[in-house]
């Protein structure tokens, strides 16, 4: 089953990754044939399995709460695509 | 000249530093003229650090003449695109950070510069590490130096055929499904990717982090096991990292094999396997066993056949979520001339990113988004959960696994690059090493036609030392790995 167009924008803007109409063509192919090959995982009986997210037994790794130098501010910045005086400069986020 | 750098791997050119028969600044040298000489051939090198190496050879052999000198001191090396590199621009071979100069230092970084490493540039890969052949570069492909025309294999290509080519004495590459071991394969070189947490991730650029590792491509066992010395152990910057301590891995290449069991997992031989690389396991594995192993052929792993489609959900879901960060605002690429906030992040993504890395974006938004959630992800990790209890079942009756570490020999460069599903597949043998978290080595083992085949071999969890004394013995008892090609 060949993923809609509509199905791809709707990932796209979850993403937020802009595609052009050629994108959207080969993505919907591409995934579709990726997606089935997916398809196998399902005939596996996975009831009473639990899912394992990391395969180290390490739980809820904590430390102590210390204060330490972060960087210097310029450093920072200076991989900034555009900043202004201490600041990163964006688009503006509200009209 | 570059003669000599062209061979020597770390233990030998320790000895040579040591008994002052050459310099670092000399080994420094003869390295950069090598990348001269080859690169416009390899493209292996995304920035030569020149001068900062011959700054830092300098300082080695500083360090070697007040006799305050360790076994990498001095020793021209060449790091993965992907670490963080203070004051080194890294690149991960995209455009989405072509400028961007890392504020510190991964943490492998740190610890080789106070080894007293060498850089002498970062090595060339496939973008965020999402490829098989180093063709998804945002720069250049990397070529295989034994045959121009085919890949090193990926994502750590530019790494693999760097050692293979003598750019560099040893490599750090990363990898996530392979990416270390599928190139050493393809170029001939010896790498490991040690177990999950046994190395820091701490400035390693995240794509998929539960199972991403760091590790060391070089030109035999004994160098793999000097890196490791170097630059495994507990980081509190990387929670992942374990708080376990790390042995001498040299202690355990003794070359004394007898009684260890080896187990020869069947679902890794079957169909797309080409024959050459099947008849050059046999040859392998019966070398082994005249060495005084014993193997196993009646190992099965059934859940093989899924780690494929395990890989290709966990991965890019992982992958998702982390690359979301470049949103062309703190650093890195932004698309000029959108009109709104929204439109500029939008463009930037699209312009900033190659095809295979907006198609894993993809994959992994839908797998991890309502309605599909449970189906894909969930699924996944359940199977995850089935495939790390085969690997436990067979340890308890084998010291060691092994299969090849790629179904064929290097392929045409463009071959496999329009078909993404045929790509993946080159990984077969190794992604499910990295599903489980587990550690494995992929050695030479042998040529079909001139091209390398590698052979790999997989440890219970923190068992280096297991996998490292086999394939050291291997190598001491064959001359695959001496073999290099011709540029």
């Amino acid at each position: 089953m060949k993923l809609s167009r509509e199905e791809v924008l709707h990932i796209a803007r979850l993403a937020r990754l802009g595609l052009s109409d050629e994108e959207v063509e080969r993505a919907r192919e591409q995934l579709s044939h990726i997606l089935e090959n997916f398809e196998i995982l399902q005939s596996v009986d996975t009831d009473d399995v639990p899912p394992t997210a990391q395969s180290l037994a390490l739980q809820n790794v904590l430390r102590e709460d210390e204060s330490c130098d972060s960087f210097p501010r310029q450093e920072i910045l200076a991989n900034a695509p555009q900043q202004d005086e201490d600041s990163f400069r964006v688009r503006a986020v509200l009209e | 000249m570059a003669t000599y750098n062209n061979q020597l791997t770390i233990h030998e050119a320790h000895k040579l530093l040591m008994e002052k028969k050459v310099s670092s600044v000399e080994l420094t040298e003869a390295c950069l003229e090598r990348i001269k000489q080859v690169e416009p051939h390899v493209s292996a090198i995304v920035t030569v650090t020149d001068e900062l190496a011959m700054e830092q050879a300098r300082r080695a052999d500083e360090l070697i003449a007040s006799g305050d000198s360790r076994p990498l001191t001095g020793i021209p090396t060449l790091i993965k695109d992907v670490m963080c590199t203070r004051g080194v621009r890294t690149t991960c071979s995209s455009k989405m950070l072509e400028n961007f100069v890392p504020p510190y230092d991964a943490t492998v970084v740190e610890k080789l510069n106070s080894a007293g490493m060498v850089m002498v540039g970062k090595a060339n890969m496939d973008e965020f590490a999402m490829g098989s052949s180093t063709e998804h570069s945002a720069f250049f492909p990397t070529h295989n130096p034994w045959d121009l025309s085919r890949v090193p294999g990926g994502s750590s290509g530019g790494s693999a055929a760097a050692v293979a080519a003598g750019e560099a004495v040893y490599a750090l590459g990363s990898d996530t499904g392979g990416s270390i071991r599928q190139p050493a394969g393809f170029c001939s070189v010896t790498g490991l990717k040690p177990t999950y947490g046994r190395v820091s991730r701490y400035g390693l650029v995240a794509f998929a982090s539960s199972l991403d590792q760091i590790g060391p491509l070089t030109q035999d066992v004994t160098d793999c096991a000097l890196v490791m010395n170097a630059i495994a152990g507990h980081d509190s910057r990387d929670s992942t990292s374990a708080p376990y301590s790390v042995p001498d891995y040299t202690q355990c290449l003794t070359g004394e094999i007898k009684g260890m069991k080896i187990g020869i997992p069947k679902e890794y031989f079957v169909e797309g396997m080409q024959p050459e690389v099947e008849t050059a396991m046999k040859v392998a594995i019966a070398k082994l066993e005249e060495l005084g192993a014993s193997v196993g052929w009646e190992v099965s792993l059934p859940s093989t056949p899924h780690a494929l489609a395990v890989y290709y959900i966990i991965a890019p879901s992982e992958a998702s979520a982390n690359l979301a960060r470049y949103d062309g605002t703190k650093y890195g690429f932004r698309y000029q001339g959108a009109e709104t906030m929204w439109d500029t992040m939008d463009k930037t993504r699209q312009h900033g990113f190659g095809a295979e890395v907006k198609r894993r974006i993809m994959l992994g938004t839908y797998a991890l988004s309502a309605g599909y959630y449970d189906a894909y992800y969930l699924k996944a990790q359940k199977v995850r959960t089935l495939i790390r209890r085969e690997f436990d079942a067979a340890f308890e009756k084998y010291d060691v696994l092994v299969t090849p570490t790629s179904p064929t020999v290097p392929f045409k460069i463009g071959e496999k690059l329009d078909d993404p599903v045929q790509m993946y597949l080159s990984d077969v043998c190794t992604l499910p090493i990295n599903i489980a978290g587990l550690p494995a080595i992929s050695i030479p083992v042998g040529f079909a036609d001139d091209l390398p085949i590698g052979m790999q071999i997989i440890g219970k969890p923190f068992a280096e030392e297991t996998i490292l004394k086999i394939a050291h013995t291997y190598q001491e008892a064959t001359e695959w790995h001496k073999r290099r090609p011709e540029l």
